[in-house]
């Protein structure tokens, strides 16, 4: 194709991507590299229904000079990626000198925000994504050996969990396990332990979520699965039972090695998904044991101090680790793709 | 029960009918758009559904109750011209709105149509009327009556936090609850207003005076989350779940015998829905109790009034005014006597009040109206969880939320 003509051809879907992709993320790196501008404070009278009180208020008409003046706020270089609620240079570089053992150091540094947010994070990623895949897997060998007849029914129940929005699903999955509710109440039951909650220690919210992530994300594996196994010729299927395989097998020797495109889609669509797990987190109220970095994002932009810089950094970083992730994937379908095309 | 509840809505439809034809229009001048915006529960419903009978003749009122007003307040009024002509607002909002030069002063609208407001509603910030509050409302104390008489305590012997520990004993000594206790300790900003609370309790600054320097890593720190922990090692160990909504329901599920609650949830708490008749006939209510041997109760004041936004013009701005009056009306409060504790002239409080009350005359104080107190707000309200569950000293736990704090004020532009 000459230059010219894929120069046309391209510029259409090369402006929307600069529209919608690049700029944004520019504007958000941006973002990242400031801080508001200074709040002149000035003392006050400040009266109401019960009484009155000297307090500290910021002098509006100064901060709002100050404001047209820098617009953009103020220019903090990458503070807001190294302070305590971000990566935490300084933090992390006192607990390392002040800890007598390793243990001592995982301890505090899982007490500052980002790390504990990314400790959840990264397990949550990990042990969902196999999950997904083997189970999915499963399913849909399972489906697809099932009589003509049921397996219209079976596929659409089985992509029910997926069907249902993440916040819904897991804020009804949050009642049944409450101490109230069919799970909860059973455990407490089975257990004959009252206090015994689901939501009350660390250990059992991360299990409960990790379940939660595995039972929504297992419907969209299951069906690029069951879609793939369509494909996978009769003839090498046949030929391999004339030889004498049985079906676990023909699964291991004809099955898997045909699906192998397909786990690495899915590998990298369920690494880029739950890396940004969000809505369970909100859900089950879990704040206290379980945090992400999606949700560090959230909370700095909807708490009554909103956080539009540090928000930006978070951001930053996040796409940096799906990055991180993304790369030996990519690099090994790259690495193949280069061998069959010589 | 159901009976009376018709007729008790039967008897507000027709309140609120009677005011339309009485005060149609309101006597707003000309064409004007009114357009309210604010959170959602019964009485602010009240005051809209008042205000918008200032509808017709040219006038348009249109109303958004919204849960998750805070988020949307900001870019709404930064409009020009605003999104929305009035907001209703607590202390803890207005002072986010003003950080922002949103809020128009109300001075002039006052003289001129604001004759029948009492002083006190009135909130000035250096000397300008900058809102008109209507009601308020508290954390204070529920107990049960029964629960308490059946361990020998009196409702008198609840008067500070190490006393309803007492009690809380008792009551799982005796075997009658195993977790009596609750409190709004949702990790979150719920939790941040469990640590607001019991710290104004020590009646010590958080701040040092004149800067926005934090200063809460002190002894009365150390009491205020030793004070907490003891009382959430009564909860059940769900507390760091537990919202409004929880601990209501934990309440009229009969699981509770003493809670510290929003006075806003009273009437909920005291109607016929969701609970037995042997909760609701003795549900009572006390101010908020004292601790560390301090006299202030260890909660805060709120109110609720309106504000009209900066970006509207003149007109719309003094339509709304009216409108807003017009909402907050004696009729109103004659008609809706029961869904808050009104700060409005002809409000007769009730048993639903009596907590809020008790614990305003207590000398209780109002909720700090610093600009960056939603970051100190917000850092107790992350960082506490770890102290509660244990795995860290009380002294670690307040170094964190300076340092927290210390991060988000630094971003504001405050330190």
């Amino acid at each position: 194709m000459p230059h010219r003509t894929f120069f046309w051809f391209i510029i259409p879907s090369l402006a929307a991507m600069i529209l919608f992709i690049a700029l944004p993320v520019i504007s958000v790196i941006t973002q990242s590299l400031h801080v508001e501008h200074e709040k002149v404070l000035i003392s006050s009278e400040n009266c109401g229904p019960f009484g009155c009180k000297q307090v500290t208020i910021v002098d509006v008409a100064a901060t709002t000079q100050l404001r047209a003046d820098q617009p953009l706020g103020q220019f903090s270089g990458f503070d807001n990626y190294t302070n305590r609620n971000h990566l935490a240079f300084d933090e992390v570089g006192l607990a390392w000198e002040g800890s007598e053992n390793i243990g001592i150091f995982i301890k505090k540094l899982l007490n500052l925000p980002f790390y504990k947010a990314l400790a959840f994070t990264l397990t949550y990623t990990f042990v969902v994504t196999p999950f997904v895949i083997v189970l999915g897997l499963a399913i849909a060998l399972g489906v697809n050996a099932l009589p003509k007849f049921a397996k219209g029914p079976t596929i659409f129940v089985s992509l029910l969990p997926m069907i249902v929005t993440p916040l819904i699903g897991s804020l009804i999955l949050f009642w049944m396990i409450d101490g109230e509710g069919i799970i909860g109440a059973s455990i407490q039951y089975l257990f004959n332990d009252p206090g015994l909650s689901l939501k009350a220690s660390p250990a059992l919210t991360w299990m409960m979520l990790i379940v939660y992530g595995i039972w929504h994300s297992a419907p969209f594996s299951f069906i690029v699965f069951y879609a793939g196994l369509q494909t996978v010729p009769a003839d090498t299927l046949e030929a391999a039972t004339i030889d004498g395989a049985n079906r676990w097998q023909r699964i291991r020797y004809v099955v898997v090695p045909y699906m192998k495109p397909l786990v690495v889609f899915i590998m990298l669509m369920q690494l880029m998904d739950n890396f940004r797990v969000l809505e369970p987190i909100v859900s089950f109220a879990s704040e206290a044991s379980a945090t992400s970095l999606s949700w560090i994002i959230y909370k700095d932009l909807t708490s009554d101090t909103q956080l539009f810089g540090s928000a930006a950094a978070t951001s930053m970083l996040t796409i940096i680790g799906v990055a991180i992730l993304l790369l030996p994937v990519l690099f090994r379908t790259w690495r193949d793709f280069s061998r069959t095309a010589h | 029960m159901g009976t009376i509840k018709t007729i008790a809505l039967t008897a507000t439809a027709a309140a609120i009918l009677t005011s339309s034809a009485a005060f149609a229009a309101c006597g707003i001048a000309g064409n004007a758009n009114v357009s309210i915006m604010g959170n959602d529960f019964p009485a602010l419903h009240a005051v809209f559904s008042a205000a918008e009978q200032c509808a017709g003749d040219g006038v348009t009122v249109t109303k958004n109750h919204n849960k998750d007003y805070k988020d949307l307040m900001v870019p709404a009024l930064t409009a020009n011209p605003a999104e929305y002509t009035a907001l209703t607002v607590s202390n803890g909002t207005l002072v986010t709105l003003m950080n922002d030069d949103l809020v128009r002063p109300l001075d002039d609208l006052v003289a001129k149509h604001g004759s029948g407001l009492n002083k006190s509603q009135l909130v000035t910030v250096n000397g300008k009327v900058m809102a008109v509050a209507f009601m308020a409302n508290a954390q204070h104390l529920f107990y049960r009556s029964d629960i308490l008489e059946q361990v020998g305590m009196s409702a008198d012997e609840l008067q500070t936090y190490e006393q309803v520990l007492t009690a809380a004993k008792r009551i799982r000594d005796a075997g009658l609850m195993e977790y009596p206790v609750a409190l709004n300790t949702k990790a979150g900003w719920n939790l941040g207003e469990e640590f607001v609370n019991m710290y104004l309790g020590t009646g010590a600054d958080m701040f040092v005076p004149g800067t926005a320097k934090v200063s809460i890593n002190n002894a009365h720190g150390v009491a205020t989350l030793n004070m907490l922990k003891s009382l959430v090692s009564y909860s059940h160990p769900d507390y760091l779940t537990f919202d409004s909504n929880a601990t209501q329901a934990l309440w009229e599920g009969d699981k509770l015998a003493l809670a510290t609650m929003w006075g806003s949830r009273t009437a909920g708490v005291l109607d016929a829905e969701g609970s037995t008749e042997q909760v609701v006939m003795n549900t009572d209510f006390a101010a908020a109790p004292s601790f560390n041997g301090g006299t202030i109760p260890a909660s805060s004041l709120w109110w609720d009034g309106f504000i009209i936004s900066k970006n509207v013009s003149d007109a719309d701005a003094e339509a709304s005014f009216i409108a807003m009056m017009n909402g907050i009306s004696t009729e109103m409060v004659q008609a809706n006597n029961d869904a808050a504790t009104w700060l409005i002239e002809g409000y007769k409080p009730s048993k639903a009040a009596s907590g809020v009350t008790a614990t305003a005359m207590n000398g209780a104080a109002p909720y700090p109206m610093y600009p960056f107190m939603g970051a100190l707000h917000g850092a107790a309200g992350s960082e506490l969880s770890d102290f509660l569950q244990g795995s860290e000293s009380a002294g670690q736990a307040l170094a964190d939320m300076e340092a927290a704090y210390n991060v988000a004020a630094k971003e504001k532009g405050f330190l």
